[in-house]
């Protein structure tokens, strides 16, 4: 037996999920810095990006020792290369708090164009989307990890009203266009994260089958 | 293609059942690995793919055993001619205590080849197919002893290749070998099997991951698994496969 190779490997998840919930927090402050137009909470975003752009090194340099060191075959493998993918897809997740809480900041204390009805309710959507991928990581449940796709389309489609309904407005009212193409690219950041949350439900699958499918 | 088919061979020391129901397909021209744990009849399956089990007392073999569409295991065999076809190459290095010339020419020339020049081809396009040429062309009268291992090693399969087989056979043959010696030998078997069958019984996962195309599973005497390569070291069908690949075994 391996014990001390299969202590590391354990240890590499728990550290993965902890990025998880790292993103999933910094997601979360950058949400909420849009719907209460909280400068200071958008400033702390910027902060929390950092560590996890740090834990991501820590993770990917672990994964290449275990590689190295440890000789990896089989599905233990299949876990190593996933992680290294899903570290990318959560940085990136990452990096998308971050661009929500520029627009926070360049919106400022500037009233909203409209209320924001959408746009939370996209944010819950794909935080959830986050939630479940990494729970179906974490459970190696298949079933959760094609959820996640099918969440994705919701998403989309929240998106696409966004996006129609702010080009109207632009449309009729020019004045209100910088803060409405703002809020446009807070709909594209939210889902982006959505379609990474959706890449790691398809890396789920891969471990737990072998088979690389796109879901979404 | 297959070069050899194997169709429920079962093997006994006495009344030790050492392989049970073995089917297993080795095709031609690919470097076929066959790992499993000690004791698991790798190896006894290997030497049944020349015979060399009827050297041993009380070896009982039943099933089909084809060398392309000849049974090898017919009482009409001449076994000889056999190991002719299906060259072995042992874990140690073995080499005769004779010149290195004299290492590779003893099997042609006892097959009837007499004149000098014929055996320097020989010896010559053995030794350069087994890489060595190069490093012992200026002393081919010398001892083999005085070879390193690695050298005494390629030396073995130069003397497997002059009787110009179409299998070889090799039970470990980088065991005893230092890292480089043993990146030659693998380097070798790669190029040899644009020309040979290979079955190497190997230890080293590493070793069959990175150059057979097919690895057997063997496991009590029985082969668990048999697939491409890529597939047993990715994705075995398997549980006791990935278990044996991933290092969980026992």
């Amino acid at each position: 037996m391996r014990n001390q190779f299969v202590r590391q490997l354990n240890d590499l998840n728990i550290k993965l999920l902890k990025m998880g919930a790292m993103v999933q927090e910094i997601i979360e402050v950058a949400v909420k810095a849009l719907t209460t137009q909280n400068l200071e909470l958008a400033r702390k975003v910027y902060e929390l990006d950092d560590d996890i752009d740090n834990i991501e090194l820590e993770i990917e340099l672990e994964c290449m020792n275990l590689i190295a060191l440890q000789q990896p075959m089989a599905k233990d493998l299949r876990v190593i290369g996933t992680v290294l993918k899903i570290i990318t897809d959560l940085e990136r997740m990452g990096d998308h708090a971050v661009n929500i809480a520029k627009v926070v900041l360049e919106i400022g204390e500037e009233p909203f164009v409209k209320p924001l009805i959408d746009i939370p309710k996209m944010a819950k959507l794909a935080q959830a989307m986050v939630k479940k991928s990494l729970d179906a990581f974490m459970n190696a449940d298949i079933e959760l990890a094609r959820e996640v796709a099918n969440d994705d389309e919701a998403v989309d489609e929240i998106y696409e009203k966004i996006y129609t309904e702010l080009i109207n407005k632009m449309i009729a009212e020019n004045t209100i266009v910088k803060q409405a193409t703002n809020l446009i690219f807070i709909g594209r950041y939210l889902e982006r994260i959505a379609d990474h949350a959706t890449n790691i439900g398809e890396r789920v699958i891969f471990i737990e089958t072998g088979e690389n499918i796109e879901i979404n | 293609m297959s070069k050899i088919s194997v169709k429920d061979l079962n093997l006994f020391y006495g009344d030790f059942q050492a392989l049970k129901n073995i089917t297993l397909n080795i095709e031609e021209k690919k470097v076929t690995a066959l790992i499993g744990p000690s004791g698991c009849g790798k190896s006894t399956f290997l030497r049944s793919l020349n015979r060399m089990n009827d050297l041993i007392d009380g070896v009982k073999i039943k099933g089909d055993l084809k060398l392309e569409e000849q049974d090898i295991y017919q009482k009409d065999v001449d076994v000889v001619a056999l190991r002719r076809r299906v060259g072995m190459v042992f874990q140690k290095p073995n080499p005769f205590p004779k010149s290195i010339y004299e290492n590779v020419a003893y099997g042609p020339r006892r097959y009837g080849i007499k004149t000098r020049k014929q055996l320097d081809e020989i010896v010559e396009k053995s030794l350069k197919k087994a890489a060595l040429w190069e490093e012992v062309k200026d002393r081919l009268s010398k001892s083999a002893l005085g070879l390193s291992g690695g050298q005494q090693q390629r030396l073995c399969i130069a003397r497997a290749l002059a009787m110009e087989p179409e299998v070889l056979l090799m039970d470990e043959p980088t065991s005893a070998l230092d890292p480089i010696a043993t990146a030659k030998i693998e380097e070798l078997i790669v190029e040899l099997k644009k020309e040979y069958t290979i079955v190497i019984v190997t230890h080293s996962m590493q070793q069959a991951a990175r150059i057979s195309d097919e690895t057997a599973f063997f496991l009590m005497g029985e082969v668990v698994e048999v697939d491409t390569t890529q597939k047993i070291f990715t994705k075995p069908r398997d549980k006791r496969t990935e278990d044996y690949v991933t290092g969980r075994f026992g």
